[in-house]
Order: structure tokens, then C-alpha cells, then sequence
């Protein structure tokens, strides 16, 4: 005697997945909630916790949105889910600022991907710049305490876990060059425009 | 084992990886009506508990035991006979399946068993559990899942004969 399995219908497990992914993030059963979103820099991945946006990922540039999940797991907590509408802020935010609309961020960070001291001193200046000024490596080290320290804050500039909304693509070389980014040059170039800031 | 291979994933890929076994074990278990249902709290369960879970975990075995106890809840809430019966015999008390289940109606029939032999034959036959699993899932040996199993398809293959027999 065989006992088939029930067949589903096509999409069900999908839709059912979605809104219980959804009912974890609104009942604050999920621990982190993360989407996709996509702009002109490429696909991004937006990653929230209750306390604010704690990562904001180039897919492509991070291994792509396993690898970033996978990191996020271990540094954060595994209870994460997709859910894309406890995103919609950043999301807006992001089509704003893409649009010419936004000059400044004014959504909740959650820094606990930063490591407390020095890397989050210079990321935490960093977020001050505004839009269309550009600032040195130098200037962020004094900023943060640490004149000396301009390599160390180009690391921690390069460790930013929300680029963009913390625009560490202000911050350029003494030189006048265009220094590193973590999204790859081509789009701190794109960023720079955009802001219609200094571009060499 | 590699460090990165004892990490557990992170839940919404766990969730996607299991969710079609999770809900045709619950449309088997408990009908398409109440699945739904049972489903989101099945995952709900599972994340609450989900970060304190040891990173070897049986991932699938885990969620199913635990769809398992959703699956108990609903047929509870129904007043149906919920405990599993220690002493398995044929004369199975039967209540009708609610109206307007759609899945095949193998499954009704499997529903209206006793307890213990309806639990066995949908971990067993829809969410294709071993009888190890099994045993672990309703915390008991696995000789008596296994005779659970053969008593609810002997079960079923008389009701089929006395179905044909008076059609």
C-alpha cells in the first residue's frame, strides 16, 4: 500500500513562508531582518536589527548574499529573516538619495559590526560629513583622536558596515587621490558624482 | 568537521530548505485547513528556539518533531482522542474529517486512526522520517513505531476492502 505525499500547489510553501518570515520580524521574534534592494550601485543588502540598520552590503563585492548572511549569523545571531517590509525605511531613504531627493540619512544605526574604539571613532566621524564635502584619511584620524593613525583609519573606513548611509566615499586620499572603498572604486567614483563633489 | 560546517545557517535559509516538507507533513497531519496555521507556528517555534540549537542539530528531524506537536495542538483543539493509545488495537474510534479537505482523501482516512498510528504513517509517509526519527519525534522505541506503522496500514487495507465491499 503507498501513501503518496498531499501535493502542494504551486508557490504555496513560498507565500506561507513569506508571511511567517514577516510575522517573525513584526512580532520581534526575529533577532535581524534583512532585504535586497537594488539602485544604481548595484544590488545592496540591507540588514536591520530592532536597534537600527547594521549592514548595508555591495552583493556582488561580498561574496554574494549567502556569504553576507553567513557573516552576519556569526556576528550578530542566526534568527534572521527576509523581511522586506521592516526594510522599507532604508529602502526609501536609498531611492531618495539615488533620486537627487536626500542629501542626509536620518534613519537608527545599530553599530555593534563596528568594533568598539578607534574603527567606530572614525565611522562615527565619518558619518558627520556632509553631503558633497569630502574630507582626508588624515583629517579622519585627527577626528578621531589618533593623528598619527591615517592607515588605520583608511582600515577602518574600509570596514564599514553601511556604506553609503555612512559615507566613507568622502573620504579620499591626501594626495587627491581617490584612495580604496569597499564597494570598489567605479562607485565611489558614481557616489562622488551623484553629490557633484571634487572628481579627479 | 570544518568550523564554517558546524555553524547553523541562518534561519531564513533554513526555512526555505524545509518549508514544503514542514507543510505537506501538516497537510497530511492535520488538512489543508488548519496547516496554514500550524505551519507559521511550527517556525515561529523553531526561531524562538533556534539560536540556543547546537550546530550538528538534525535540522529537519528537529522542525518536523516539532510541526509534530503543532499537528498534536490542532487535533487536541478538536477533541479528538490527542494522547497516543499505549495498546494499539484494530476497533479504531473515528470522527469524521472536518468538510472540505481537498488532499486525497488517503489522508482523511489516515487522520481518523487511532492516534499513535495516524502520528507514525504522516511522519513516515509525508514527511518521510525513518523509523529512528520517528521513535525520537513521539518518544518512543523504534520496534513500536514500526508496529504503529504496520497496524495503521493493515487498518487502512481493511477499511478498503470494507469500502469496496459495499460499494
Amino acid at each position: 500500500m503507498s501513501l503518496p505525499p498531499p501535493d502542494l500547489r504551486p508557490g504555496e510553501a513560498a507565500a506561507l513562508t513569506a508571511r511567517t518570515a514577516a510575522r517573525a520580524a513584526d512580532e520581534g521574534i526575529a533577532e535581524v531582518a534583512y532585504a535586497t534592494v537594488d539602485s544604481p550601485v548595484g544590488r545592496l543588502v540591507a540588514v536591520a536589527t530592532p536597534r537600527g540598520l547594521a549592514r548595508l552590503a555591495y552583493e556582488l563585492e561580498n561574496g554574494g548574499l549567502d556569504e553576507i548572511l553567513d557573516d552576519v549569523a556569526l556576528r550578530l545571531s542566526p534568527a534572521i529573516v527576509e523581511a522586506p517590509a521592516t526594510l522599507d525605511l532604508i529602502r526609501r531613504e536609498l531611492d531618495e538619495y539615488f533620486g537627487g531627493r536626500r542629501q542626509d540619512f536620518d534613519l537608527p544605526l545599530d553599530w555593534s559590526l563596528s568594533r568598539e574604539g578607534f574603527r567606530r571613532r572614525v565611522l562615527q566621524e565619518c558619518a558627520l560629513i556632509p553631503f558633497g564635502a569630502t574630507r582626508t584619511y588624515k583629517d579622519m584620524a585627527i577626528a578621531a583622536g589618533s593623528p598619527s593613525a591615517f592607515r588605520a583609519a583608511g582600515g577602518a573606513l574600509g570596514s564599514n558596515p553601511v556604506p553609503i548611509v555612512v559615507p566613507c566615499h568622502r573620504v579620499l586620499a591626501s594626495s587627491g587621490g581617490l584612495g580604496g572603498y569597499t564597494g570598489g572604486l567605479e562607485r565611489k567614483r558614481l557616489l562622488l558624482s551623484i553629490e557633484g563633489g571634487v572628481l579627479m | 568537521m570544518t568550523k564554517t560546517a558546524a555553524r547553523l545557517p541562518p534561519f531564513q535559509r533554513f526555512l526555505d530548505a524545509h518549508s514544503a516538507d514542514v507543510l505537506r507533513y501538516l497537510v497530511a497531519s492535520v488538512g489543508r485547513h488548519d496547516a496554514d496555521d500550524a505551519f507559521q507556528e511550527t517556525f515561529l517555534s523553531a526561531l524562538r528556539a533556534y539560536p540556543r540549537l547546537s550546530a550538528g542539530s538534525n535540522l529537519r528531524g528537529w522542525v518536523l518533531t516539532i510541526a509534530h506537536h503543532k499537528a498534536i495542538d490542532v487535533h487536541r483543539a478538536r477533541g479528538r482522542n490527542p494522547v497516543p493509545v499505549a495498546e494499539i488495537h484494530d476497533g479504531a474510534q473515528r470522527s469524521p474529517p472536518p468538510p472540505g479537505e481537498g488532499e486525497g482523501d488517503h489522508w482523511e482516512r489516515v487522520r481518523a486512526l487511532p492516534a499513535r498510528q495516524r502520528d507514525v504513517l504522516t511522519l513516515r509517509y509525508a514527511a518521510d522520517l525513518t523509523h529512528a526519527e520517528i521513535a525520537s519525534a513521539l518518544g518512543c522505541t523504534e520496534e513500536a513505531a514500526r508496529r504503529a506503522a504496520a497496524d495503521g496500514l493493515k487498518n487502512l487495507r481493511k477499511e478498503l476492502t470494507d469500502v469496496a465491499a459495499t460499494a
